[in-house]
């Protein structure tokens, strides 16, 4: 029998398809996410939302905190770490976080280099803004990928873009010949063997949800229509006036995104959405979707 | 045959994948008119409390509940054993409880713990198996019988039209379980 296969880590990650994780910052939201039937929590110190209002360097969760989570729900707990700190990764794996979340809403903390993921038994998501990106994540070793948005807004329009940039992509790509493949894998910074899997399958090998900004029913369907697995709302619920009956709200959306009659009753008296941002107010260097 | 898949949440892509390697249109189940005319249903992998929470939301636990009872054939995998079985002994809730076993849920542990290997399994020979957070069988009634053992533990188990497995047959490509229920839902024996 052999752990952390990466079979073992995609095949977790193909479970939550579906489904809407949710970002929790304590117990008692975790339960609140479990009982609105999220397929599994983030542990967080603060959210998305609360990051870019306080700035600062934001790091891995106290461990305190993330064994807290673990203790409160029955389903996976996942937690962030920096971008390419590989020791915090390690402290997640040794805490026995379920999935580490290599993000882009915590300050990065190598300029060079992401997490070399296949050196850890616990599967990583990672974001992507484009084909290239993703495909990158999937080399160091991803079993789960999740398109950027901008997180921490409550404005769906970049987590559109970068849903609609894959499609595109994937799209040109699988009308390729191999030679074009291999000059288009140069053009968007992409391992030509990673390219040539997803030309096969016509879509990413891994499980690919969608991120940063969704905070409503209808912005997660809008998303599971663009054709993505499932969502990650960050600040959505726990921002908003009423967090239990959003998250519920969401979960149900999420499900059944196709039927727009589901989606009227859901959406329907939820009160206060979070407060969301116009992303041309954010200047350039304060957008977590470029690191 | 006609064959549901519940899908209101999990790896359904991946049962409807090997139905349709064994020549089986799978239907996606995900609102009670979804049960007219099936043949069996499967329960996939993902979070069983996220899936109860969202049949018992879309008005199909109670249909669905009452189809089992009734004899409809059914095949749990990982989450699916849960909500199949009568008592889980680390959850105050119980789902299903057509088949006549408890389960402890999650209780290969955390993901780091999570595995994949092989199981002798009963009139099928050795079979590919992915362990992921998964429940195990820890106490069963007379009529259940036993497939294939991991340890001490039943990790595919069978009592009449019900077959559910603690491990995830749908992530291996290789079809033999999902046979065997094809099989089961054939005879009908309704």
């Amino acid at each position: 029998m052999d752990k952390g296969t990466y079979r073992v880590k995609t095949g977790f990650a193909e479970m939550f398809k579906g489904g809407v994780i949710m970002d929790v910052t304590t117990a008692d939201q975790a339960c609140i996410a479990e009982e609105a039937g999220a397929v599994a929590v983030m542990a967080l110190e603060r959210v998305p939302a609360d990051i870019r209002a306080q700035g600062g360097v934001a790091r891995m969760a106290d461990p305190v905190r993330i064994k807290e989570i673990q203790a409160a729900v029955s389903i996976p707990v996942m937690a962030k770490a920096r971008i390419g700190h590989f020791a915090e990764a390690r402290i997640l794996e040794a805490l026995g976080v379920d999935f580490v979340d290599e993000s882009e809403v915590l300050t990065p903390a190598d300029p060079f280099y992401h997490i070399d993921k296949w050196a850890f038994k616990i599967p990583f998501v990672c974001g992507c803004r484009d084909l290239g990106e993703a495909a990158r994540r999937i080399a160091e070793g991803a079993a789960m990928i999740r398109t950027k948005g901008e997180a921490g807004t409550g404005n769906v329009i970049e987590a559109v873009r970068h849903m609609r940039l894959l499609n595109d992509q994937i799209r040109r790509l699988t009308g390729m010949s191999k030679a074009e493949l291999v000059t288009y894998g140069k053009e968007i910074g992409a391992p030509a063997e990673v390219l040539e899997l997803i030309q096969a399958e016509g879509r990413l090998p891994v499980v690919n949800f969608a991120a940063g900004g969704i905070a409503t029913p209808a912005d997660a369907a809008l998303m599971r229509l663009l054709g993505c697995d499932g969502v990650f709302v960050g600040s959505g619920i726990f921002k908003s006036a009423d967090p239990e009956k959003r998250a519920q709200a969401i979960v149900m959306a999420c499900t059944h995104y196709d039927d727009p009659k589901v989606l009227a009753e859901v959406s329907a008296g939820l009160g206060e959405a979070m407060p969301g941002i116009p992303i041309e107010t954010i200047p350039d260097q304060e957008l977590m979707q470029h690191r | 045959m006609t064959i549901g898949v519940l899908a209101v949440q999990g790896d359904v892509r991946e049962h409807l994948r090997t139905l349709a390697h064994l020549g089986v249109a799978g239907h996606l189940v995900l609102r009670p008119e979804h049960l007219v005319g099936l043949d069996g249903i499967i329960l996939p992998g993902g979070e069983s409390t996220a899936m109860w929470r969202l049949m018992t939301r879309a008005g199909l636990a109670s249909p669905l509940r009452e189809s089992l009872v009734a004899g409809l054939p059914a095949f749990g995998t990982c989450a699916g054993i849960i909500l199949l079985s009568r008592e889980i002994t680390n959850w105050p809730e119980t789902f299903f409880g057509v088949l006549d076993i408890a389960v402890e849920r999650n209780a290969t542990g955390r993901q780091v713990d999570s595995f994949e290997g092989s199981v002798a399994a009963n009139g099928l020979g050795e079979v590919p198996a992915v362990f992921i957070r998964a429940p195990l069988v820890r106490r069963m009634g007379p009529q259940v019988e036993v497939l294939a053992l991991l340890g001490d533990a039943p990790v595919l188990v069978r009592e009449g039209n019900v077959l559910a497995a603690s491990f995830h047959p749908e992530l291996t490509g290789d079809a033999r379980v999902h046979e065997l229920f094809v099989q089961i839902c054939e005879k009908g024996e309704r």
